[in-house]
């Protein structure tokens, strides 16, 4: 049974699946969806997902991933690190069995949907997603809105949950960091460098990449951190409609 | 000391812990946190949990907040009923699913009736547009259909034929524009039958006291709200009404 992960780079979720796979070796075909290139629209695809996940702007930015395994389909990323975790019986630091410390984990993955995702989303669908799609420059007082809402996220990230550790549960990478760190990566990727003049940021961002490996790091983030390299003319024109309306003004 | 849960049930995610932690007979001290009267911001409660929201978990030493985390952490503590959090993997996984989805879609649309209805014209003393509270509804809609799509489908409960953390956590949330005579149960056969199979597991009478504050909250708009948190507050609502 071979496990089937459909992945566009772009996204963070999307990223945080590819790390932990690659890295706890789960065997997986790699299944390459081009969201801007609308083939999470195809049939075939929405036979996966029923959600048909588009870069919705609603929150998740170009997200869809699913897993294919006898025929069950979990959309949420969430949801297949949790039973990639389970199936595969992965290393305990990633979702630790000791309750307290579980508990700041979920803690963690519950919170960060509506603030450090939805805010970095936020700023990557700003300055890149609506310029893409509508053809017109971003809008700079929607960007610093956007920039100033992660920081408020930020300041919370940082004060509850990282504190002084060196993980956000303690001594060990967990599915929070990684879940944290691919969230982050997404502003770094549009030209918003929010580790700037966060240095307890900076440290616990190369403890990740140290705990997760440079290269798989690396790896994982090459296309969005060359996002600039997408253009208009890439936006096919039923793609670019789809998308529109579900960008708000 | 035992287990403290900080509460007001006029918020959705604390009725679900609430609910639960009846439901399951776990021990703990009630400990209200009245949101109207701003207690959530005062530094007392910041020691529990400094994201300043409900609800929140306090066991010796140990801190928790969020929702989720809370019914995850009482399901494992005290070893509730299998089905609330099933052990088997695609079934557990799809509580998960929910749960995740949950969030940005249910939880974002649901609660925004209350707010539009009833809480910013007590907070402001301005009453919005009929087309605001059309456009929440319209939002809600589609959340409420892929859920009826998506998460129930065919099923007596999200997950299969019994309850789970996955429904509990809906239900609380739709209740909420329930509370301010948004319908939404109507012309919706599949969803209702889902709410009085929610309610039968929960058990009738406990789901009432939990929604008896969200059920009459007309009644509050004589209720006297905390200055400080009406500036607290200034910001959000100022966004909410654009």
């Amino acid at each position: 049974m071979v496990v089937e992960l459909f992945l566009d780079l772009r996204s963070q979720p999307c990223r945080a699946l590819f790390i932990f796979a690659k890295k706890n070796n789960i065997p997986f075909e790699f299944k390459d969806v081009e969201l801007l290139k609308g083939h999470h629209l195809s049939e075939e695809f929405g036979k996966v997902n029923v959600l048909k996940k588009v870069p919705a702007p609603l929150i998740h930015c170009l997200s869809p991933q699913h897993l294919t395994s006898a025929c069950y389909v979990p959309c949420s990323d969430i949801a297949i690190l949790l039973y990639l975790s389970r199936k595969f019986n992965t290393p305990d630091h990633w979702y630790p069995s000791d309750l307290q410390k579980r508990a700041r984990v979920d803690e963690y993955l519950s919170w960060q949907h509506t603030t450090i995702r939805e805010k970095g989303c936020k700023i990557f669908i700003t300055k890149v997603l609506v310029p893409l799609v509508v053809g017109q420059p971003f809008s700079p007082e929607k960007l610093e809105e956007a920039v100033e809402e992660l920081n408020s996220a930020l300041k919370q990230f940082e004060e509850k949950f990282l504190q002084d550790k060196p993980f956000i549960v303690g001594n060990e990478i967990s599915l929070a960091d990684l879940v944290a760190i691919v969230e982050l990566m997404q502003p770094v990727g549009c030209g918003c460098d929010i580790f700037e003049n966060r240095p307890k940021l900076v440290e616990w961002r190369s403890r990740v990449e140290e705990a997760v490996g440079k290269e798989l790091f690396q790896q994982a983030h090459e296309i969005i951190l060359n996002v600039k390299n997408m253009s208009t003319t890439q936006l096919p024109p039923e793609l670019r409609e789809h998308v529109k309306q579900f960008l708000k003004p | 000391m035992g287990l403290e849960l900080y509460l007001d049930l006029l918020s959705q995610p604390c009725r679900a812990v609430y609910i639960f932690a009846k439901k399951n007979n776990v021990p703990f001290e009630f400990k209200h946190v009245e949101l109207f009267k701003g207690q959530h911001y005062r530094e007392e409660f910041g020691k529990v949990n400094i994201l300043k929201k409900v609800p929140a978990l306090k066991d010796g030493v140990f801190t928790l907040a969020e929702s989720t985390a809370i019914l995850l952490y009482l399901s494992r503590k005290y070893n509730t009923p299998d089905h609330w959090y099933p052990s088997d993997t695609q079934k557990r996984a799809r509580v998960d699913e929910y749960l995740s989805w949950h969030h940005t879609n249910i939880r974002g649309n649901a609660g925004k009736a209350l707010w539009i209805k009833v809480l910013i014209p007590l907070f402001t003393g301005q009453t919005l547009p009929p087309e605001k509270l059309q456009e929440v509804m319209d939002e809600l809609a589609i959340s409420l259909k892929q859920f009826e799509e998506k998460f129930l489908q065919d099923k007596p409960f999200i997950v299969g034929s019994e309850i789970s953390l996955a429904d509990l956590m809906a239900i609380v949330e739709l209740m909420q524009p329930i509370g301010v005579g948004c319908a939404i149960f109507e012309d919706r056969p599949k969803l209702s039958e889902w709410r009085n199979r929610v309610e039968e597991a929960v058990g009738k009478e406990l789901f009432q006291e939990a929604h008896e504050i969200i059920l009459n909250i007309k009644e509050l708009s004589n209720i006297q709200i905390d200055p400080q948190l009406k500036e607290h507050l200034a910001p959000v609502l100022r966004k909410m009404m654009k």
